[in-house]
């Protein structure tokens, strides 16, 4: 790896342990987002504002501490409010980071069908490239989590694209430079899942969220940004998080069987007309030399 | 009308022009719609001026294309009426598909397969419609009405496919198959002995004889 980051082996004068010595430096990347340590107060969203170049825009309230009340083509990160009563009756503001999940298997690149418009890097960022993309909005369909957004103008469509620009050369996406807590995380996919597993383990065992769990769903191939919730069993409380997102199955059945199918037919069609035309010829009509010229 | 006349007017100008706007925006149709059904087809979109601009007209001709099979449903709506002659001529159908056409029943204006030819075009052209409008604005359906996206994308695409199996017999039978066809949506007329071979009822009908023998 040329360009990544340097692994630190040994440092100087230094007491204790080296940090990020053996740390996996496996090429694909993640995000980590510790939902229990995040404030909602939105750092991340202005820096990502700020990194991409697009202006703030007016927010809308809707009785909640949410921004607005779903992201937009020039707002890629949106912190979701929740106000959530548990079943045991305690009562808790629940705030999630919302962005493109950058799946393993993503619904959006599936269903593409301009050349080159949607991109999946090695280390798992899935990218837009906006120069190909035709307007078309199937990713809008294929995507089971309701992210890309599409900007009527220009005709493109648009989503995070974890910080690509900045991850290539070797730095962390803006988001996470952005947040105070430390709810953020950013590094390779073993690590924050190890980080992700441990912080889970913790709440589980030292507070009251016995049920803390890492959201990390299988059904897309899992995502390359991660969370830690609260409550694993209910993700849809978090500002409709999927507990089972998977690529929708009619649009499996269209990029895949059904296309071989239709290729099929047509084919099929257009040899059955040219043999029936090679053995049984045209219609001729037997002109009445009486009645017409012909 | 008498039996001196060497042309029979088979298609009016409007009946005509009505047709090809339908096959004009179906072929415009197709081949952008191919162009996004198999990345191998895609370098049609770029013939077509490219990617964008064949995604943003689409829509606009599948539009005309339907306001044309609304109109021809408006002027053929009798003539595609299906008959006990169309049955009895159905099941003759293999006489037609071997070039017997003196074992056929006599029909009407139109035969069998190009009655169900219209209706399957019309059928498809709406399933088309509604399921395009779904794709057109995938992000007015409110998302937990989601499954609707779902179906639209596959309700287009299988439409699409079954009128291109029934575009290839029409386009075949039209042009290669039977012969002085093309000519008559094109000029609107045939001869009487084409009449009478692939129309007698129309044939009798229109001459003003009544069909004096099945």
């Amino acid at each position: 790896m040329s360009n990544g980051p340097l692994e630190i082996k040994a440092i100087s004068g230094h007491a204790g342990p080296v940090p990020g010595r053996d740390t996996s430096r496996d090429y694909d990347v993640c995000k980590l987002v510790d939902v229990t340590t995040c404030i909602g107060c939105k750092a991340c969203e202005v820096a990502c504002l700020e990194w991409n170049g697009y202006p703030f825009r007016e927010t809308v309230f809707d009785n909640t501490y949410q921004t607005m009340p779903d992201l937009a083509w020039n707002y890629y990160n949106l912190i979701r409010f929740n106000e959530h009563t548990a079943s045991d009756g305690t009562f808790s503001w629940l705030m999630r980071k919302d962005q493109c999940m950058h799946c393993a298997d993503p619904g959006c690149l599936r269903a593409c069908p301009a050349d080159g418009a949607i991109v999946q890097y090695a280390n798992g960022i899935v990218d837009f490239q906006q120069e190909n993309c035709i307007g078309c909005q199937y990713c809008v369909t294929g995507c089971p989590f309701n992210i890309p957004k599409f900007n009527p103008e220009t005709k493109k469509v648009h989503k995070c694209t974890l910080c690509s620009d900045r991850v290539g050369v070797g730095l962390e996406p803006a988001c996470i430079k952005a947040c105070p807590t430390g709810c953020l995380h950013f590094g390779s996919k073993d690590d924050m899942k190890d980080l992700a597993g441990r912080r889970a383990q913790q709440l589980r065992e030292h507070t009251a969220h016995t049920n803390a769990g890492v959201y990390d769903p299988p059904g897309v191939g899992g995502t390359h940004v991660i969370y830690v919730l609260h409550d694993i069993s209910n993700p849809e409380a978090y500002g409709g998080l999927p507990a089972n997102p998977r690529v929708p199955w009619t649009v499996k059945l269209w990029k895949g069987p059904l296309k071989w199918l239709g290729n099929l037919a047509m084919f099929g069609g257009l040899l059955g007309v040219t043999l029936h035309y090679l053995r049984f010829g045209p219609k001729q009509v037997k002109e009445d030399h009486a009645e017409g010229k012909s | 009308m008498s039996a001196t006349i060497s042309r029979i007017l088979r298609y009016t100008l409007n009946e005509r022009i009505l047709h090809w706007v339908a096959g004009l925006t179906y072929v415009y149709q197709l081949l952008t719609g191919l162009a996004f059904y198999s990345p191998h087809l895609f370098w049609i979109a770029v013939l077509l001026g490219g990617g964008p601009t064949s995604r943003f007209w689409h829509p606009w001709a599948g539009l005309l294309f339907t306001v044309a099979l609304f109109w021809m449903l408006e002027v053929w709506r009798n003539d595609m009426r299906i008959t006990d002659a169309d049955r009895a001529w159905a099941k003759a159908m293999p006489h037609y598909i071997r070039n017997e056409d003196e074992d056929l029943p006599p029909i009407d204006r139109f035969n069998y397969g190009q009655k169900y030819f219209f209706w399957v075009m019309l059928w498809a052209g709406i399933i088309m419609l509604i399921s395009g409008l779904a794709l057109w604005f995938p992000e007015r359906i409110p998302w937990n009405l989601r499954y609707l996206r779902y179906l639209a994308i596959l309700l287009h695409v299988s439409a699409a496919l079954i009128s291109i199996g029934a575009f290839i017999i029409h386009v075949y039978m039209g042009t290669a198959m039977v012969r002085g066809g093309f000519t008559s949506i094109i000029r609107g007329e045939v001869t009487p002995a084409w009449a009478k071979m692939h129309h007698r009822l129309w044939y009798n009908r229109i001459m003003g004889a009544a069909p004096t023998r099945r």
